[in-house]
């Protein structure tokens, strides 16, 4: 009988394990073709191979050497998303953290209404607005340039409170009380004690804000219409896909994918743990 | 339904119960809701009322230099010891008169008609070439009228907080109490009134880039700016000649409307449920017991979800071309003739399933993701008291692991419904909307109301009609989401563990 049971159970678990291989496969195939098809030495676009014929490290080289400022300009893409990711980064940490601080722990008058306002305020998805942000900026004279797209990415970031504000309601209350008691004033209660013991999310808040700027498409279409030289990584491989570049340019697209890929994927295996604890973090549990 | 029967139903009938009881009770809480809207704004008048007694008092009984402050802001602090705290006050007074006079007075007047013509077209008389005519710009117009509002209204705040203070500082003085110097009233703000210190910088980004630009959108919806109102140009409040227009009055706009309705409600559904039971079929499966390599398998799922969207999307597109690799594949194993592919992107009908098959694809990873979490969190003894019982894994599956998944992830399938409805990535990068349709006002075959809003602004410039598909989507989102928000309820017990 036990005998049986293990049998069956081992069957079972061979099955499953069939088919989350070729449920992995199929997750993964895209970008293994992406990898190869960057490291492929075909010049043309769709190739009648799957397998490439011949190999080459071409596409990285030319990606960096063979700028084009009026067309293509890969470095100076990275570079300016880099910027980008790391000034919206440091704004928008800076203001979920001291948002949501002050939502969980600081009371004042009025505090249950604003919290109810920023709430209705953040399920807003910002895209809907874009015409009225896109002359908003152009009057402040901040489209055509990556000062535009820092100031949109990392203004609204206020109202992202809801993941970290739970987070810092978990932090015992005892904690800010003693402190308080030992004459510590509430400035010093946040950077001091708050603030080092809500590491994971702390890491998850620069995380994501440094990973939204590689990934936004809208506004950077929006803003940076023709300063082929303000591009980012986003709408500049959107743009060398295009009708009229893509026969020149898909090998050294995926190729730019792949760059940009790489890191961003470390940073989120690495955030994954963090991920799962925000998702789940807000929701009720039966 | 009494309390006990109540608490005796599982999560998942409970879940139900509030359902049906939120709609039974939908009539009975309108007329609570309005109620007590029309309460509030009662007592927001009774308020109003409060106050102007209460400043008229002040003003009479107060001292000469709180009587000065009524005019001159900042006037009675100054004289009653805190100097600077008193020239700040001032020189907002000053400030503000100086940009409404000096600035946005000559806007603010034209806020109601928009602007009009300032120099009829003529010829030049020197060279016989013509000179267009001349016009306000509507836009600048709107924006720094706008602005001029709510500019005023914090000059309304600043102005009654200055009359507090001096009140305040009287009242002080009168009974000897001690005055603090600014290097105080600073320090309170790193103490008393640390979140004015905090929340004072987001407030202010948020009011300029999310507040003001919503405010605005709102007011583009009511006027006519399109592409024959072309930037910099004059353009015209029409009143809800749009939203008119969008539901009936204009043919095609209305035809399109409701077919892109249908289609992204359509497409939200499928994608939301596809993805959520795939998702936790999978993640199922890498959990069950005895399934070694558990996290490597994650790992590989996650791996898409990391790759930025747009990468793996473009490169999908390409893929599904018509010479793209998946029609290659198919004629390498002999599916297809050397020369026929599939019209992935291309036909009306298959491009919809072929976009709902690559959403899976897209959206699979972030249901295990989650989903693996809340399956290790199942306390086990559930599944022991059930073995015990005689439940086998289909029963216990049934009975335990769905109605429990289902009762914890509901407000996360909710979002994510909301989230697909403005799915706006999946979209553009894959069929950019089309194919287009003829039929259609400027849209295509797979275009969701947002993908549409998008194409109408940044090509078709038809800026009235994006706004006024922006506001409906966000009525829309806002609702669903309320009423989630309200039967989690999870900010009632923010408290529960500090």
């Amino acid at each position: 009988m036990i005998k049986s049971y293990k049998l069956r159970r081992n069957i079972s678990n061979a099955i499953i394990y069939v088919i989350l291989t070729i449920l992995c496969l199929i997750w993964i195939m895209p970008l293994v073709w992406l990898i190869m098809t960057s490291f492929s030495g075909e010049g043309v676009v769709y190739s009648t191979n799957i397998i490439p014929s011949s190999w080459t490290l071409d596409n990285y080289i030319k990606l960096f050497t063979e700028v084009d400022p009026s067309k293509v300009n890969y470095p100076r893409w990275f570079l300016n998303t880099f910027i980008v990711a790391c000034f919206s980064c440091v704004i928008s940490t800076l203001s979920v953290l001291m948002v949501s601080y002050t939502f969980s722990r600081l009371r004042f008058k009025s505090r249950k209404k604003i919290i109810n306002i920023g709430f209705i305020l953040g399920m807003f998805p910002g895209f809907l607005t874009m015409v009225a942000i896109y002359y908003l900026l152009k009057i402040m004279g901040l489209t055509q340039n990556i000062v535009g797209l820092i100031v949109v990415y990392s203004a609204g970031a206020g109202l992202g409170f809801a993941i970290s504000k739970g987070f810092f309601d978990t932090v015992p209350r005892a904690l800010d009380e003693a402190a308080t008691i030992d004459g510590a004033t509430r400035n010093q209660i946040f950077w001091k004690i708050i603030l080092p013991m809500s590491k994971p999310i702390v890491v998850y808040t620069i995380l994501t804000s440094f990973t939204g700027p590689w990934a936004d498409f809208i506004f950077a279409k929006l803003l940076l219409v023709d300063q082929v030289d303000q591009y980012t990584i986003a709408i500049g491989l959107w743009r060398m896909v295009d009708k009229n570049y893509i026969n020149d340019y898909f090998h050294q697209f995926c190729a730019g994918s792949v760059i940009v890929a790489v890191p961003i994927t470390a940073l989120f295996l690495k955030m994954q743990k963090y991920y799962v604890e925000g998702v789940t973090g807000g929701a009720v549990k039966g | 339904m009494n309390f006990i029967e109540y608490v005796q139903l599982n999560p998942f009938q409970k879940f139900w119960y509030k359902l049906k009881m939120f709609f039974v009770n939908l009539p009975k809480n309108l007329g609570k809701f309005f109620k007590f809207i029309g309460m509030k704004i009662a007592a927001f008048f009774i308020g109003i009322g409060h106050a102007f007694k209460f400043y008229g008092t002040s003003f009479v009984k107060g001292d000469w230099s709180t009587k000065i402050s009524y005019a001159i802001m900042g006037f009675g602090i100054m004289v009653k010891g805190q100097i600077i705290k008193g020239i700040v006050f001032l020189a907002v007074e000053v400030a503000y008169f100086a940009f409404m006079i000096g600035f946005a007075w000559n806007y603010l007047s034209k806020f109601l008609s928009l602007g009009g013509v300032i120099a009829p077209a003529s010829i030049d008389p020197v060279y016989g070439t013509k000179i267009p005519e001349k016009t306000d710009d509507s836009m600048i117009i709107m924006l720094y009228s706008v602005l001029a509002i709510i500019v005023t209204i914090l000059f309304i705040f600043l102005y009654i907080v200055n009359i507090r203070v001096n009140v305040a500082l009287e009242e002080r003085r009168k009974n000897g109490e001690h005055i603090n110097t600014l290097g105080e009233d600073i320090k309170t703000l790193l103490d008393e009134r640390y979140h004015v210190t905090l929340l004072s910088l987001p407030t202010l980004l948020i009011c300029t880039f999310t507040v003001l630009p919503l405010i605005f959108m709102i007011l583009i919806a009511f006027t006519n700016f399109d592409r024959d109102h072309s930037m910099g140009g004059l353009f015209d409040w029409i009143g809800f000649q749009n939203f008119a227009d969008v539901f009936v009055s204009n043919p095609k706009k209305a035809a399109t409307f409701q077919t892109l309705v249908g289609w992204t409600l359509c497409w939200a559904v499928i994608a939301t449920i596809s993805c959520y039971i795939v998702g936790v079929i999978i993640a199922l499966m890498i959990n069950k017991k005895g399934i070694k390599c558990k996290s490597l398998f994650r790992t590989m799922f996650v791996m898409t979800v990391a790759v930025p969207q747009f990468v793996t999307l473009l490169l999908m597109a390409q893929m599904l071309n018509d010479d793209g690799f998946f029609n290659v594949l198919l004629r390498h194993m002999g599916v297809l003739g050397e020369m026929d592919y599939i019209k992935f992107l291309t036909d009306p009908w298959i491009a919809k399933i072929t976009v709902l098959v690559v959403n899976l694809w897209i959206g699979v990873p972030y249901t295990i993701l989650s989903a693996s979490g809340i399956l290790m969190n199942i306390p086990e003894e559930l599944y022991e008291s059930a073995r015990i019982d005689g439940a086998g894994p289909v029963v216990t599956f049934g009975k335990i692991t769905l109605p429990y998944m289902l009762f914890v992830m509901t407000p996360a399938l909710i979002q994510q419904f909301i989230g697909n409805i403005n799915n706006f990535n999946v979209i553009y990068f894959l069929t950019g909307g089309g194919p287009t349709d003829p039929f259609l006002y400027n849209a295509g075959n797979t275009d969701l109301l947002v993908t549409w809003l998008f194409n109408l602004t940044t090509s078709y410039n038809d800026y009235s009609l994006a706004a006024t598909i922006g506001i409906l989507v966000f009525i829309f989102c806002a609702t669903l989401s309320l009423i989630t928000f309200n039967m989690t309820r999870s900010s009632k017990d923010e408290e529960a563990f500090s």
